[in-house]
Formats: C-alpha cells, sequence, structure tokens
C-alpha cells in the first residue's frame, strides 16, 4: 500500500466511483496490446496515453498554475519533430533518436523560458496572446520550411530495427498475440506517459505545487508570504513544456510520423483545452479521465452512430439525426452538457465538489 | 486639530524598527498618501486608526511594497525597503495579515500553515503555542481551508503570520466582520502574542479593541498622519477622540 502511496504522492482519487474508472483505465491500456489487438484500437489506445501526459501537463499549467496558454501543441509538436527530423536526416539508429529527444527537450525549456520571462511578469491574458501568436508563427514555419519538416505532408521516417512492425521479437506469440516491435513501441510509449504522468503528479503535490495554488488563488497574497511569482509561474511553465515535448516525441516515435495535423494545429490545442474541463481542472486524475473519454468518443461515436441509424431504419426523422454524418454535432452537444452539468469537471463531481 | 507629529514618536529612527517618512502614494489618478510620517517603536503595538478611506490599508501595502511609494523612505530595521519588490520586503522579516481574512481557500488549513512556514518544516512547538489560543485550527488541520467560519478563517490568517517568528506584524483590520465574542477572543489571542515582544502594526476602525491593545497609536486622516502619541492619552480624552477620529463609541461597543 505504501507503493501506492509512494507512486500517487500520498494524492489519493478520494471517490470509489474515481478509482475503479482509473484503475480501469491502466488496466486496459497496460493490456491493449492482448486485449484490444486490432490496429486500430492499438491505435486510440496509443493515442490515449499520449493524451493523457498532454493533457496533464497542461492541467499543470492552466489548473494549478491559473496560467491559458495557446502554445502547449507548439512543444508538442517540438518534441514530435525533433524526433522526426533526427531520423529522418541522421537515420533511424538508437542515437539518433537520443539526439532528437535532447534536442526537442532543450529547444523547449529555452523557448518556454524566453516566452514566460517575456510575459509571465504581466497579465495573463498577455500570455495567452503571446503564446497564440508564437504558436502560429511556429506553425507556419514548420510548413514553410519544407525541406526541414516536410511541409503540410510532414515527415513519416523510420525507427531503430528493433521497433518497427516486421520485427518478431518472440518466437511464441503470447495469449495468441504475436510480439513484435509495435507491441514495443506501445510500451515505450504507455510507460513513458504512466511514469512522466507520475512525475507531474508528485510535481502538483509538491512545497512547489503548493506555492503554484497559491499563487493561482491569491498573486498578491502569496507575494506578501514571500514566493515571487514571476519564478513559480516560469518554472511551472518550462516543466509543462518539457511534459508536452516528452508527449510529442512518444507520439512521433508510435506514428512514426510527424505532421502539422497530427501535433501543431490549433484543433488539437482546443481538443486539449476541452479534455482538461471535462475531466476536471486542478485535479490530474482529470487529464486521464477527460482524454480518454473524449479521444474514444472521437473515434467510435460514428460506429455507434451508424449502429443506431440501423436499428432506429424506418422510423422517421430518428436515422436521420444519428446518422453517422453527424457526429460532430451530437460530439459538440455532449461537450456543451458535460460542461453544463459538471462545471468542475468530471472529477469534481465525483469528488462531491460542486 | 492637533499639530500633527506631535508626541513621542516625532523622532522617527530612534529605536524604531519601522520609520516612514514623507512616503508619498499614488494609485493611478489617485494621490493617497501624501507625506505619511511616523515610526514604530521595537516591540511595542502601534495602532494605526482612522476613519474609512484615511490611506490606512494603502500604508500597510505601500510597507509591503504592493503599491510603489512615489516619494518618500520606508526604513525597516537601518535598510530603505521602499521600491523592494513584495517578496523581498516579506523576506526581511515582515508577517502581513491581509483585510477580510485573507487566506488561501483552496488550501487545507494546514497546506496554508506550511505555505507560510517558508523556512522548512513548521516548528511544532511553536504551532503547539498558537493551538493554544487558536483551537479551531487544530481541530479543522486538514479541512479545506474556505470551509471556515469568517472568525477562523481570521484566526488562520494571523496564524498564518506569525508560524515562523517576524520582526513584523503589520495586520489589517483583524475585527472586520466579527462577532463581538470573537472580538474577545481576538483581544486575549494578540494580549498572548505581545508577551513574545512581537512587534506589531495593527490598522483598525474598532476602538476598543484599539485601546485593549495598543501602546501607542497613529491616527490618519486624507492620507496623512494627524496625530501619534500613547494609546493611554488617546482612551482617556473623549474630547480628542471625538476630534481625530470623529468617531460615536457607542457605535462601536
Amino acid at each position: 500500500m505504501s507503493l501506492v502511496q509512494r507512486a500517487l504522492s500520498g494524492d489519493y482519487p478520494r471517490s470509489r466511483v474515481l478509482a475503479v474508472a482509473l484503475l480501469l483505465i491502466l488496466v486496459g491500456l497496460a493490456l491493449a496490446p492482448f486485449v484490444f489487438p486490432g490496429t486500430r484500437s492499438l491505435n486510440v489506445a496509443a493515442k490515449v496515453c499520449v493524451f493523457i501526459l498532454l493533457v496533464a501537463s497542461y492541467d499543470l499549467l492552466l489548473g494549478y498554475t491559473g496560467i491559458v496558454s495557446f502554445a502547449h501543441t507548439m512543444f508538442f509538436g517540438i518534441g514530435a519533430y525533433g524526433i522526426a527530423i533526427a531520423a529522418t536526416k541522421l537515420g533511424p539508429t538508437w542515437g539518433s533518436l537520443a539526439l532528437g529527444c535532447v534536442a526537442a527537450l532543450l529547444c523547449s525549456v529555452v523557448l518556454s523560458l524566453v516566452i514566460g520571462l517575456l510575459s509571465l511578469r504581466v497579465k495573463t491574458i498577455f500570455f495567452a496572446m503571446i503564446t497564440l501568436a508564437v504558436a502560429s508563427f511556429f506553425s507556419i514555419l514548420a510548413s514553410q520550411l519544407s525541406d526541414f519538416t516536410g511541409g503540410e505532408d510532414g515527415l513519416t521516417f523510420k525507427l531503430p530495427v528493433s521497433l518497427a512492425p516486421g520485427t518478431k521479437l518472440l518466437e511464441t506469440a503470447v495469449f495468441g498475440v504475436e510480439i513484435n516491435g509495435k507491441v514495443l513501441s506501445y510500451y515505450i510509449v504507455f510507460f513513458g506517459a504512466l511514469f512522466l504522468f507520475l512525475a507531474l503528479l508528485r510535481i502538483v503535490n509538491s512545497p512547489f505545487g503548493r506555492v503554484l495554488q497559491a499563487i493561482r488563488e491569491n498573486d498578491f497574497r502569496a507575494e506578501a508570504i514571500g514566493y515571487r511569482g514571476v519564478v513559480y509561474r516560469s518554472v511551472a511553465n518550462c516543466l509543462s513544456a518539457l511534459a508536452a515535448t516528452a508527449a510529442g516525441i512518444l507520439y512521433a516515435i508510435w506514428l512514426r510520423y510527424a505532421g502539422p495535423d497530427t501535433t501543431l494545429s490549433l484543433d488539437i490545442m482546443i481538443d486539449i483545452l476541452l479534455m482538461v474541463v471535462i475531466g476536471g481542472m486542478g485535479t490530474m486524475y482529470g487529464a486521464a479521465i477527460g482524454a480518454t473519454l473524449f479521444i474514444i468518443a472521437q473515434n467510435y461515436l460514428q460506429d455507434l452512430m451508424k449502429l443506431g441509424t440501423d436499428a432506429a431504419a424506418g422510423i422517421p426523422l430518428l436515422p436521420n439525426l444519428i446518422h453517422p454524418d453527424r457526429w460532430l454535432l451530437w460530439l459538440g452537444i455532449l461537450f456543451i452538457l458535460s460542461v453544463y452539468y459538471f462545471p468542475t469537471g468530471i472529477v469534481g463531481r465525483l469528488r462531491g465538489v460542486k | 486639530m492637533r499639530h500633527a507629529h506631535s508626541g513621542p514618536l516625532k523622532q522617527a529612527g530612534e529605536g524604531a524598527l519601522l520609520a516612514l517618512t514623507g512616503v508619498n502614494t499614488h494609485i493611478g489618478h489617485y494621490h493617497i498618501l501624501q507625506g505619511v510620517d511616523f515610526a514604530v517603536a521595537q516591540g511595542g503595538f502601534t495602532m494605526l486608526l482612522g476613519r474609512n478611506g484615511a490611506g490606512k490599508t494603502t500604508c500597510l501595502r505601500t510597507i509591503m511594497g504592493m503599491w510603489r511609494a512615489s516619494a518618500g523612505r520606508i526604513i525597516f530595521d537601518g535598510a530603505d525597503i521602499a521600491g523592494e519588490e513584495t517578496p523581498a520586503v516579506a523576506r526581511r522579516g515582515i508577517g502581513y495579515v491581509p483585510e477580510a481574512m485573507g487566506i488561501f481557500a483552496g488550501l487545507s488549513v494546514a497546506e496554508n500553515l506550511t505555505l507560510a512556514a517558508r523556512d522548512g518544516p513548521i516548528d511544532t512547538s511553536r504551532l503547539e503555542w498558537i493551538f493554544g489560543f487558536f483551537p479551531a485550527l487544530k481541530k479543522f488541520w486538514n479541512l479545506p481551508a474556505g470551509n471556515l467560519s469568517g472568525g477562523q478563517k481570521q484566526m488562520l490568517a494571523v496564524a498564518r503570520a506569525i508560524i515562523e517568528p517576524r520582526k513584523l506584524l503589520l495586520i489589517d483590520e483583524p475585527t472586520k466582520g466579527l462577532a463581538p465574542a470573537i472580538i474577545g477572543h481576538m483581544i486575549e489571542a494578540f494580549r498572548e502574542l505581545k508577551r513574545t515582544d512581537t512587534t506589531i502594526l495593527l490598522v483598525e476602525q474598532n476602538f476598543n479593541f484599539a485601546r485593549a491593545l495598543g501602546d501607542t497609536v497613529a491616527v490618519m486622516d486624507s492620507g496623512r498622519i494627524i496625530h501619534t502619541g500613547a494609546m493611554a492619552d488617546l482612551a482617556g480624552d473623549p474630547g480628542l477622540q471625538q476630534q481625530l477620529l470623529g468617531l460615536s463609541l457607542d457605535a462601536h461597543q
């Protein structure tokens, strides 16, 4: 039990339903290659892992520090492009992957520090505008430097042989599933995301995290106790950018591709915002719940609606309303309802906080 | 009206822990502090009184560096702190209790106090001492501070400022919005604090509270100090009270 306490940094779910949901997500993701072996479902599982980390790192900013940033996908993209460019230019070796990782993380630290120190001193709305501008600039840069980044098409690249889907790692299949490079990649993504999620949980429950919460609640009062808001906000911004970069690295390893639409786009930024809000801001666990629900809905709502249309055939109007083509409409309605009924997010609701 | 700067605290600096000289503060277009001069004696309990809008809160905030003084000097412990940023001022050893029960509502009582003990873990014997006069804090140790009653929040705000020894405490209207019984409790707590020889500057509207605790008094009006002297002298002179504070004591019983 003390192992669980240490892993969660003493921050328990504090709700039985939430604990069960989190356990289901953890077990489901841990066994995904065996329980959901299809290509599509494994893709969804990997995306859930990556987005749990990405959304949790955004929660560190939005939920714990009260900073609104629109540059989170930029750091996500830096991670993905770091791996992609290193693998394309230097060849598919472990060494080039490591180099790509280090370069991407360094780049993110420098960028987030510069953005933070330039704008976190003043009003947070100014920070939001700056990040929006820098993120747009970065996204244009990525599509313009096509020799380097592959432009709009992005970069498809090869990974070291042991991560290639065709590589058999074990002679015998485990539970009827062949252990190949794809399964190994999945577990790199899974354990990487899990480890970093727990690290973020530790950060928000540390004395540093407590100061962040105090600053979010009342900047002046925190300063009057002797904490410099700008320093704490800058460090939080940096840590959050690093975690987002790591998420980008994992995503690129999984997809063997980096492109503007999968990492840099503003659509993803909005998705992240929605996931944080739906899951529950300032809880970390909300990131896990929000990301999982959102991505599953994004991928399977259409299938569900197709089933509904077929079942409702013959009834007037209804099949039309739940036609798979209308899935975005229904996803939108689901968001509005969840924000309306769970203003503190699903986690806030489950913990009984109004 | 009495002459400005009369009384024993005229010589700012002599034995004073904090001395303000000609401090001016502008907030936007408003000229709030218009040359504030007064001193807080080492180890004393100084009351800063005055009508609403006289500039008392602005005075504390200017000392804390939340508003920048546009002119004048603020000497604390031998150094001019005018122009220093708030965290730096706080780290010189000034504890600040903001008005309106300024606690962190989203954090627990324990977290509020741990946060304020910035030099390391909370000293348990000091904590027990605080529990001695604020027992509610012990009872609700792990509760979110937002769930406390008004009086308990105020106790937490004071406890936060004294969780580690500070050279000077700035306290802004600790009785505001509190029931008379709780005000009595607060007086007892501050008496206990007084025994530790902590230097305190306290802004107050409640004259009975001020009279019960203050050694010396400074009265503000329209952004200036209009009177300084011993608390006992002011307490024993209703005519002077009427003149300086314009208060009818009945309203403050």
